[in-house]
């Protein structure tokens, strides 16, 4: 046991691991960028599926379920669909990814509209702004706490996940999980493991370090 | 004017929120819309600003038919105060109240100056501006509610119950408030409320409802007083309507004489002639040697002065000038007249 630690001690810290095309340096790049592209997209889906649904009211039961239906839905499943559907390249793993974090994404969104008081909107409205200013000037503004959480998630989730670019050939951290387990390294299995889980608690500390600081005039 | 005429509001579950309403709002008044609740009296004022559009009728404010005007536009010239003032929670104070200045297209610079005179105007300190609207007391939040609805200068403003939310003293303070800044700036104001004591203090006129929307008697208060319609709004009003109509008369010309001094008891001044206690000259009895004394002015409510001869040992009260000097004493018997032929005249007069 001890020494499975001291030698993943050492793959992590060792020059030769960090550089070149297959080294950590170039890895953790293309993980990020799988991960940053996909929840772009999904927010782009996301987020004004969920205002609308918040603003107008209507199709909240699209907004309640979507939740259930994403934590079902099986992301290598996923993957392997696109993959045979759709021949090989980086879409089955964007496909995928995003469908991981719509849901979060429009579940939150909707919650944060929700919870803005019906009296300020009211008020919003009795001081003469239209549809789009109330959305924009008061309810965005005001569930962007919560809108900003379901993103944090999105993303945390997608960092998780994004170690399938490697199952169907591409990179990422999750190249070093699955080429490990084909070669029966334990340490290399491992060292991508803890990468994938650092990375994502990291950016789930800047991202909540950042939600205070903007948020740092709020009462809730 | 606001002018309601044969207005109907049935909303789609089938309930009838106002029925068959016909009523005039005089400019430059307050009307209070009072009844208990569920009586349409919020419905009502909605429908001004067409934050609830009428089944039937029509509703003209200065003379338009608002269901012909833009709402959003409407809006911004007739302005709404709600109860817990509705202050938008991520905008600073000053920022809450230029919100109509900035729809209207004022420049921000501009906006925030005219914000802050209205702070003041309000009765709020300059460096409340900065702070958000959860770091306010609930009656200080309900000053800015004020100020947002006076920028840009409103001829009619809309009050949902705005006072409902603060304790009774900082309630009393924003009354005098209010009607301070009325008197000023002459507003055509309808107010909400189901407080009857609130609706005589401010109205020029007061509407009653009944549940089911349909409006009982439209009078001035001490009219509704003296002469209610019917037994609801007798008993609406209360047992102490009587009372309640001494609120509305001063003292002014009840008359004054100059004895400060009844039995045992004397009216002790200070050097600028302010009456500061009552003295017994009985010096036996030391625990009751001193008691306080509340002066009244000609300004003060017969009501006021009835409860302080009840509560003056000699039954006299203290009158004084605008600076506190001592004009005179009152006897509660000449109150007690003055009370009765008041009541009399109210309930006679047409």
């Amino acid at each position: 046991m001890y020494e499975l630690f001291s030698n993943l001690g050492a793959w992590l810290v060792s020059g030769e691991q960090w550089s070149g095309p297959d080294g950590i340096g170039h890895r953790l790049a293309e993980h990020l960028q799988y991960s940053l592209l996909a929840t772009l997209i999904a927010t782009a889906i996301g987020l004004p599926l969920g205002l609308l649904i918040g603003h107008t009211g209507k199709g909240a039961f699209l907004a309640i379920n979507l939740a259930s239906f994403g934590r079902a839905l099986p992301t290598v499943g996923l993957v392997v669909l696109v993959f045979l559907a759709g021949g090989l390249s980086m879409l089955p793993v964007y496909v995928a990814l995003v469908a991981l974090a719509v849901p979060a994404i429009v579940t939150n969104t909707y919650a944060g509209m929700t919870a803005v008081d019906p009296d300020v909107k009211d008020a919003a409205r009795g001081q003469g702004m239209r549809g789009h200013q109330v959305l924009f000037q008061v309810e965005l503004p005001l569930a962007l706490p919560l809108i900003m959480t379901g993103l944090r998630l999105a993303l945390i989730q997608v960092v998780a996940t994004a170690t399938i670019a490697a199952y169907v050939s591409f990179g990422g951290l999750g190249r070093y999980v699955f080429d490990g387990l084909a070669q029966r390294d334990l340490v290399q299995v491992l060292g991508g493991a803890v990468l994938v889980a650092v990375v994502a608690v990291a950016l789930d500390l800047a991202l909540s370090g950042l939600q205070r600081f903007l948020f740092r005039h709020r009462t809730a | 004017m606001i002018q309601f005429d044969a207005v109907h509001k049935r909303f789609p579950n089938g309930t009838t929120a106002v029925h068959d309403l016909s009523l005039e709002m005089p400019e430059g008044g307050v009307t209070v819309l009072v009844g208990s609740s569920g009586c349409g009296k919020t419905t009502t004022l909605r429908m001004v600003n067409r934050m609830v559009e009428p089944t039937s009728g029509t509703i003209r404010v200065g003379g338009k038919d608002v269901t012909r005007q833009d709402a959003a536009e409407l809006r911004r010239s007739i302005r709404y105060v709600i109860q817990q003032a509705g202050l938008f929670p991520h905008r600073t104070v000053l920022d809450n109240i230029a919100t109509v200045p900035l729809l209207l297209g004022f420049s921000r610079r501009k906006a925030r100056a005219r914000a802050a005179e209205l702070l003041e105007t309000v009765g709020l300190a300059a460096d409340a501006g900065k702070r958000y609207p959860h770091q306010l007391s609930g009656g200080q939040q309900q000053r800015v509610g004020v100020a947002r609805a006076l920028a840009a200068d409103p001829p009619v403003l809309l009050m949902d119950e705005p006072f409902g939310a603060v304790d009774p003293v900082v309630r009393t303070q924003l009354q005098d408030e209010l009607l301070r800044l009325q008197k000023e700036l002459s507003k055509t104001i309808v107010f909400v409320t189901h407080d009857v004591d609130e609706a005589v203090r401010l109205g020029d006129q007061i509407a009653i409802f009944r549940t089911g929307g349909h409006l009982v008697q439209c009078a001035p208060p001490a009219e509704l007083l003296a002469r209610p319609a019917d037994d609801f709004v007798a008993d609406f009003l209360g047992a102490e309507r009587g009372l309640k109509l001494l609120s509305l008369r001063t003292l002014a010309d009840v008359p004054q004489g100059p004895a400060p001094e009844a039995g045992n008891w004397s009216l002790v001044l200070d050097a600028a002639n302010k009456p500061l206690y009552w003295a017994s000259k009985d010096a036996k009895d030391t625990k009751a040697a001193e008691l306080p004394v509340r002066p009244l002015k000609d300004t003060d409510s017969l009501l006021s002065a009835l409860n302080e001869s009840i509560a003056s040992p000699t039954g006299l009260i203290a009158r004084v000038d605008a600076e506190g000097a001592l004009t005179g004493v009152t006897s509660r018997d000449d109150i007690h007249a003055h009370a009765g032929q008041a009541h009399t005249e109210a309930r006679v007069a047409a």
